[in-house]
Protein backbone atom coordinates (compact mmCIF):
# COMPACT_ATOMS: atom_id res chain seq x y z
CA UNK A 1 0.00 0.00 0.00
CA UNK A 2 0.98 3.32 -1.23
CA UNK A 3 1.30 5.73 1.95
CA UNK A 4 -1.18 8.22 0.37
CA UNK A 5 -3.84 5.01 -0.30
CA UNK A 6 -6.22 4.11 2.51
CA UNK A 7 -8.49 1.63 2.65
CA UNK A 8 -12.11 3.47 3.89
CA UNK A 9 -14.84 2.24 5.99
CA UNK A 10 -18.05 3.88 6.63
CA UNK A 11 -20.23 3.14 9.96
CA UNK A 12 -23.90 4.61 10.60
CA UNK A 13 -24.26 5.19 14.75
CA UNK A 14 -27.60 5.76 15.68
CA UNK A 15 -28.97 8.01 19.13
CA UNK A 16 -29.61 5.85 22.07
CA UNK A 17 -28.70 2.18 20.48
CA UNK A 18 -26.84 1.04 23.61
CA UNK A 19 -27.45 -2.37 22.34
CA UNK A 20 -24.69 -2.31 19.18
CA UNK A 21 -22.68 0.49 21.04
CA UNK A 22 -18.83 -0.95 19.86
CA UNK A 23 -19.86 -2.84 17.25
CA UNK A 24 -18.34 -0.24 14.57
CA UNK A 25 -14.93 0.05 17.06
CA UNK A 26 -14.78 -3.78 17.04
CA UNK A 27 -15.40 -3.81 13.37
CA UNK A 28 -12.28 -1.35 12.92
CA UNK A 29 -9.81 -3.38 15.95
CA UNK A 30 -10.75 -6.83 13.77
CA UNK A 31 -9.43 -5.16 10.69
CA UNK A 32 -5.99 -3.87 12.82
CA UNK A 33 -5.41 -6.94 14.35
CA UNK A 34 -5.84 -8.78 11.01
CA UNK A 35 -3.31 -6.32 9.38
CA UNK A 36 -0.92 -6.76 12.26
CA UNK A 37 -1.16 -3.21 13.31
CA UNK A 38 1.04 -3.35 16.53
CA UNK A 39 -1.65 -3.88 20.09
CA UNK A 40 -0.35 -0.81 21.69
CA UNK A 41 -2.11 1.06 18.46
CA UNK A 42 -5.12 -0.84 18.13
CA UNK A 43 -5.43 -0.54 22.08
CA UNK A 44 -5.28 3.09 21.52
CA UNK A 45 -8.08 3.08 18.40
CA UNK A 46 -9.88 0.60 20.34
CA UNK A 47 -10.22 3.38 23.07
CA UNK A 48 -10.76 6.17 21.33
CA UNK A 49 -13.40 5.30 18.74
CA UNK A 50 -15.16 3.62 21.58
CA UNK A 51 -15.01 6.66 23.64
CA UNK A 52 -16.58 8.63 20.47
CA UNK A 53 -19.18 6.11 19.07
CA UNK A 54 -20.74 6.23 22.95
CA UNK A 55 -20.76 9.89 22.54
CA UNK A 56 -22.16 10.17 19.71
CA UNK A 57 -25.04 7.45 21.02
CA UNK A 58 -25.58 8.98 24.29
CA UNK A 59 -25.07 12.64 23.51
CA UNK A 60 -25.80 13.64 19.77
CA UNK A 61 -28.93 13.00 17.01
CA UNK A 62 -26.86 10.29 15.71
CA UNK A 63 -23.79 10.11 13.14
CA UNK A 64 -21.33 9.11 10.66
CA UNK A 65 -17.44 7.32 11.46
CA UNK A 66 -15.42 7.57 8.62
CA UNK A 67 -12.28 5.46 9.25
CA UNK A 68 -9.31 5.46 6.91
CA UNK A 69 -6.87 3.13 7.19
CA UNK A 70 -3.25 3.99 5.55
CA UNK A 71 0.02 2.38 6.15
CA UNK A 72 1.17 4.24 9.05
CA UNK A 73 -1.40 5.45 10.63
CA UNK A 74 -5.40 5.43 11.47
CA UNK A 75 -7.64 8.36 10.65
CA UNK A 76 -10.90 8.24 12.05
CA UNK A 77 -13.88 11.26 12.02
CA UNK A 78 -16.72 11.14 13.89
CA UNK A 79 -19.42 13.59 12.55
CA UNK A 80 -22.67 14.12 14.09
CA UNK A 81 -25.36 16.03 13.40
CA UNK A 82 -26.02 17.74 17.14
CA UNK A 83 -27.13 18.99 19.15
CA UNK A 84 -23.47 20.51 19.32
CA UNK A 85 -21.11 21.51 22.05
CA UNK A 86 -21.91 25.52 24.00
CA UNK A 87 -18.18 24.77 25.90
CA UNK A 88 -15.81 22.30 24.45
CA UNK A 89 -12.97 23.66 26.54
CA UNK A 90 -15.22 22.62 29.52
CA UNK A 91 -16.55 19.79 28.16
CA UNK A 92 -12.30 18.42 27.66
CA UNK A 93 -12.05 18.38 31.10
CA UNK A 94 -12.22 14.73 33.06
CA UNK A 95 -15.09 14.45 34.89
CA UNK A 96 -16.77 16.83 32.99
CA UNK A 97 -20.34 14.85 31.81
CA UNK A 98 -23.82 16.05 31.00
CA UNK A 99 -25.09 12.67 31.06
CA UNK A 100 -29.01 11.72 32.18
CA UNK A 101 -29.39 9.52 34.86
CA UNK A 102 -30.72 6.77 32.71
CA UNK A 103 -27.18 7.18 31.02
CA UNK A 104 -25.11 6.84 34.17
CA UNK A 105 -27.06 3.58 35.33
CA UNK A 106 -25.27 1.66 32.49
CA UNK A 107 -21.92 2.85 33.80
CA UNK A 108 -21.16 5.75 31.84
CA UNK A 109 -20.79 9.39 32.45
CA UNK A 110 -17.78 9.33 34.30
CA UNK A 111 -17.05 12.54 31.86
CA UNK A 112 -13.90 10.36 30.74
CA UNK A 113 -14.82 10.36 27.18
CA UNK A 114 -13.51 13.03 25.61
CA UNK A 115 -10.41 13.02 27.38
CA UNK A 116 -10.02 8.70 26.55
CA UNK A 117 -10.38 10.10 23.01
CA UNK A 118 -7.60 12.84 23.30
CA UNK A 119 -5.08 10.57 25.37
CA UNK A 120 -5.20 8.15 23.29
CA UNK A 121 -4.84 9.88 19.94
CA UNK A 122 -1.64 11.43 18.37
CA UNK A 123 -3.54 13.93 17.08
CA UNK A 124 -7.00 14.98 17.99
CA UNK A 125 -8.94 17.89 16.61
CA UNK A 126 -12.93 18.68 17.68
CA UNK A 127 -15.33 21.43 16.19
CA UNK A 128 -18.41 22.51 17.02
CA UNK A 129 -21.32 24.29 16.74
CA UNK A 130 -24.63 24.44 18.85
CA UNK A 131 -27.40 23.63 16.45
CA UNK A 132 -25.35 22.07 13.88
CA UNK A 133 -23.58 19.09 15.23
CA UNK A 134 -20.12 18.15 16.33
CA UNK A 135 -16.78 17.06 14.58
CA UNK A 136 -14.16 14.63 15.82
CA UNK A 137 -10.98 13.88 13.96
CA UNK A 138 -8.58 11.58 15.40
CA UNK A 139 -5.01 9.95 14.15
CA UNK A 140 -3.12 7.04 15.37
CA UNK A 141 0.01 6.18 14.36
CA UNK A 142 0.77 2.79 13.81
CA UNK A 143 5.05 0.90 15.26
CA UNK A 144 6.95 0.65 12.38
CA UNK B 1 -2.52 -18.09 35.47
CA UNK B 2 -4.56 -19.01 32.36
CA UNK B 3 -8.35 -18.79 32.11
CA UNK B 4 -8.74 -22.79 32.13
CA UNK B 5 -6.74 -22.36 35.81
CA UNK B 6 -9.24 -20.20 36.84
CA UNK B 7 -12.51 -22.20 35.95
CA UNK B 8 -10.61 -25.31 37.95
CA UNK B 9 -10.56 -23.37 40.92
CA UNK B 10 -13.93 -23.83 41.20
CA UNK B 11 -14.14 -20.02 43.13
CA UNK B 12 -16.83 -18.30 41.09
CA UNK B 13 -20.06 -19.97 38.87
CA UNK B 14 -19.15 -20.13 35.21
CA UNK B 15 -22.05 -18.21 33.14
CA UNK B 16 -19.98 -18.39 29.92
CA UNK B 17 -16.77 -20.26 28.39
CA UNK B 18 -15.00 -17.94 26.13
CA UNK B 19 -13.06 -20.67 24.43
CA UNK B 20 -10.19 -18.73 25.14
CA UNK B 21 -9.05 -20.86 28.18
CA UNK B 22 -5.30 -20.45 27.34
CA UNK B 23 -5.25 -17.10 27.38
CA UNK B 24 -2.60 -15.71 31.01
CA UNK B 25 -4.65 -13.82 33.32
CA UNK B 26 -2.72 -10.63 34.64
CA UNK B 27 -4.06 -9.27 37.12
CA UNK B 28 -7.47 -8.59 38.63
CA UNK B 29 -9.51 -4.99 38.52
CA UNK B 30 -12.01 -3.22 40.02
CA UNK B 31 -14.53 -0.74 38.66
CA UNK B 32 -17.83 -0.25 37.83
CA UNK B 33 -17.56 3.34 35.57
CA UNK B 34 -17.12 2.31 31.81
CA UNK B 35 -15.27 4.87 30.48
CA UNK B 36 -12.91 4.44 33.59
CA UNK B 37 -12.59 0.74 32.69
CA UNK B 38 -12.25 1.22 28.79
CA UNK B 39 -8.88 3.49 29.83
CA UNK B 40 -7.53 1.90 32.58
CA UNK B 41 -8.26 -1.68 32.61
CA UNK B 42 -5.02 -3.70 32.03
CA UNK B 43 -5.13 -6.47 29.05
CA UNK B 44 -5.26 -10.15 30.33
CA UNK B 45 -7.21 -8.92 33.53
CA UNK B 46 -10.12 -10.24 35.51
CA UNK B 47 -12.37 -7.52 35.26
CA UNK B 48 -14.72 -7.50 38.51
CA UNK B 49 -17.64 -5.39 38.39
CA UNK B 50 -21.53 -5.18 39.31
CA UNK B 51 -22.33 -3.68 35.90
CA UNK B 52 -24.09 -5.91 34.03
CA UNK B 53 -25.54 -4.46 30.91
CA UNK B 54 -24.08 -5.35 27.71
CA UNK B 55 -21.62 -2.59 27.39
CA UNK B 56 -19.50 -4.48 29.81
CA UNK B 57 -19.04 -6.62 27.01
CA UNK B 58 -18.10 -4.48 24.74
CA UNK B 59 -15.91 -2.89 27.05
CA UNK B 60 -14.41 -6.31 27.77
CA UNK B 61 -13.58 -7.11 24.42
CA UNK B 62 -12.02 -3.53 23.20
CA UNK B 63 -9.63 -3.65 26.06
CA UNK B 64 -9.12 -7.32 25.70
CA UNK B 65 -9.71 -8.18 29.26
CA UNK B 66 -8.55 -12.18 30.25
CA UNK B 67 -12.38 -12.62 31.69
CA UNK B 68 -15.35 -10.49 33.80
CA UNK B 69 -16.74 -11.50 37.44
CA UNK B 70 -20.08 -10.44 38.25
CA UNK B 71 -20.49 -9.65 41.71
CA UNK B 72 -22.10 -9.39 44.96
CA UNK B 73 -24.80 -11.53 43.23
CA UNK B 74 -25.85 -9.22 40.15
CA UNK B 75 -27.74 -11.44 37.56
CA UNK B 76 -26.81 -11.92 34.00
CA UNK B 77 -29.60 -11.61 31.85
CA UNK B 78 -30.16 -12.90 28.16
CA UNK B 79 -29.18 -10.44 26.11
CA UNK B 80 -25.73 -9.89 28.43
CA UNK B 81 -25.33 -13.82 28.13
CA UNK B 82 -25.37 -13.77 24.42
CA UNK B 83 -23.94 -11.54 24.12
CA UNK B 84 -20.98 -12.86 26.15
CA UNK B 85 -21.66 -15.84 23.73
CA UNK B 86 -21.28 -14.11 20.62
CA UNK B 87 -18.13 -12.41 21.77
CA UNK B 88 -16.20 -15.33 23.41
CA UNK B 89 -16.02 -13.67 26.52
CA UNK B 90 -15.64 -16.00 29.61
CA UNK B 91 -18.02 -14.79 32.49
CA UNK B 92 -18.22 -15.74 36.13
CA UNK B 93 -20.09 -15.22 39.02
CA UNK B 94 -20.42 -14.33 42.19
CA UNK B 95 -22.42 -13.75 45.60
CA UNK B 96 -19.04 -12.00 46.94
CA UNK B 97 -18.33 -8.53 47.21
CA UNK B 98 -16.67 -6.60 44.40
CA UNK B 99 -13.28 -6.51 46.59
CA UNK B 100 -13.40 -9.49 47.87
CA UNK B 101 -14.15 -11.61 44.48
CA UNK B 102 -11.02 -9.67 43.23
CA UNK B 103 -8.71 -10.89 46.46
CA UNK B 104 -10.00 -14.30 45.94
CA UNK B 105 -9.14 -14.63 42.38
CA UNK B 106 -5.66 -12.44 43.23
CA UNK B 107 -4.38 -15.12 45.81
CA UNK B 108 -4.52 -17.63 42.55
CA UNK B 109 -2.85 -16.04 39.97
Amino acid sequence: MNSNDSLHFQYVVSKDDFTHAGSASSDVKNKLKMMNVDAAAVRKVSIAMYEGEINMIIHAYGGTIDVDIYEDRIVMCLKDTGPGIANIEEAMQEGFSTAPADVINLGFGAGMGLPNMRNNSDEFNIESEVGVGTTVTMTVYFSS
Amino acid sequence: MTIKELMDADIFTLLNDGNNHDTVLTGCYCCDLLSIAMGHAPEGCVWVTVMNNVNTLAVASLAECGCVVLACGVVADDAFLSKAKEQNITVFKTDLPVFDAALKAHAYL
